[in-house]
This record gives C-alpha cells, structure tokens and sequence, in this order.
C-alpha cells in the first residue's frame, strides 16, 4: 500500500516496512524514526548507514552482527533503539524487518 | 516498552542440555528484540549453563531422545554423545547461533537479567566466583515471584 512520508508518496507493508529501498531517503527515515518516538542523531544514522551496507551486500541481520559490527555495542544499540532495536532499525533504513530469530 | 500485551518474560532453566539451554536463550533474546523484558532462572542442572568452567562443554541428549533417531544403547556408547554434540554445535555456527558464553554476554548487554537459583547453588556447593561475571545476582524463589508481580508477565518453565 501506499503511504505519504516527508511529502514522497512510498510503498510500505502492513507493518510500516517499505516494500523499495530505492523510495527512501533521509527525509523519510527521519519521518518514519519520529513515528517511533526516535529522534536521529549522528550515532543513529551511522547505524543506519552499517545495517544498509550489509542489507545491500545481501548479507543477513542478526544481534550477533551488530555485537560484531565494530560500530556499536549491543547495549548503545538498546539505547538508541528502544524496545526491539533491530525491528525499529530496519524500518527507519527503508529495508525489510530481519527474518533471523537471533 | 512493547505495545504487545506480554510485557515480561521469566524462564526457568532447570536443564544443561544443549536444546534446552539454546530454547531459553533463543526465546529470552527474542523477547528482548520485541521489546519484551526478560529474565532466565537458572536451577538444577540449569547452572551448568553459567558455570564458567561448565559452559561451553554443555551436550545434547542422546539417551532417551527419540528426536534423535538413534538406539538408546547406541547413544549411551563413550564419545557417541560428544560426536553429536560437536555436530549439533557446527549446524548452529552456520546459522550464526552463538556459543554458550558469548550468547550469555549478548542477553546480558541486551537487558536480559541472569539469576541463579540459591537452593540450587547451594545444593552443588556454587559460590559467585565459579559462576558468570553477567550474572544479576543468586535469588530465592520468593525473590523470583515478586519479580513476576506486574501485569502482562509470563513465566515459563524449561
């Protein structure tokens, strides 16, 4: 279905997860972060910019990447994205929610 | 907090299999993903999983696991349940499942509280140093209720 966010009209699933990452945009991650109750700073947008990177390279998400990704530790990662980070991440970077169950 | 209504999930672990131990974890961990709370009682056998020497030598079942498909005596042979063990342990690699200690390390960054059950430490002779750093603290059961005592909780036992 169709959703307008930061004036672009996108693509998004029932859950709020756009269908096409090439739809999305800073604007409209800021937009969709605020809809969380997240308000972006520096620290969430690199991030971002890590787990779009490894969803560009077809690589799976995971905790245990994040643990990994020399970026941040798991426990920043909580900070920044309250309740169910991971789930959050991905719909403000525009790709779809993980499937792994770690 | 989650908009879900399960608010917090308390598991008892009262068993050091692998399949046991991974099911709590998995589950603990996944709550936290949800923005679930969650906490993990280790008891009995559960303790192996945050002994520091036990920890990564923990093995699956393969006397009386019919899941296993193998012949009870066949399982009880020397080295049969290592061999499955260590075969259990690769498949779970590939599939990026952490080891024991570092899944431990991942749901105590996570916000997952880790308790060990007193009666259980005492009862195997424990003491704080033999088991986890992350480890929240060593807990009656009375202690474990009052931590269960909000709306939206769910305890399960392994």
């Amino acid at each position: 279905m169709d959703k307008t966010i930061a004036q672009a009209t996108v693509s998004v699933d029932q859950e709020g997860y756009l269908t096409d990452f090439s739809q999305w945009n800073k604007e409209i991650g800021t937009e969709i972060a605020k809809e969380q109750g997240i308000e972006m700073t520096d620290k969430h947008w690199e991030i971002i910019d890590f787990i779009q990177d490894k969803f560009k390279n077809e690589e799976p998400l995971s905790i245990r990447g994040i643990k990994k990704s020399g970026v941040i530790n798991i426990k920043e990662f909580y900070a920044l994205f309250p309740g169910g980070p991971l789930k959050k991440a991905t719909m403000i970077a525009g790709i779809p929610k993980p499937k792994s169950c770690i | 907090m989650s908009d879900t209504k399960v608010k917090k999930m308390l598991f008892i672990l009262s068993k050091a299999t692998l399949e046991n131990v991974y099911a709590a974890f998995v589950m603990a961990n996944g709550a936290r993903m949800e923005g679930i709370e969650s906490e993990i009682f280790f008891t009995f056998f559960g303790l192996e999983a945050i002994q520091k020497k036990k920890l990564e030598h923990l093995h699956v079942a393969t006397v009386g696991n019919p899941a296993m498909h193998m012949p009870t005596m066949l399982g009880g042979l020397p080295g049969v349940e290592a061999l499955a063990s260590n075969m259990m342990k690769k498949e779970m690699d590939k599939l990026d499942m952490p080891p024991v200690g570092e899944f431990l390390e991942i749901l105590s960054d996570s916000g997952c509280k880790l308790w060990a059950c007193k009666l259980a430490v005492d009862m195997f002779h424990l003491e704080e140093k033999d088991l986890i750093d992350d480890l929240d603290g060593i807990l009656t059961i009375g202690d474990f209720y009052s931590r269960a005592d909000q709306d939206g909780t769910q305890l399960l036992f392994i």
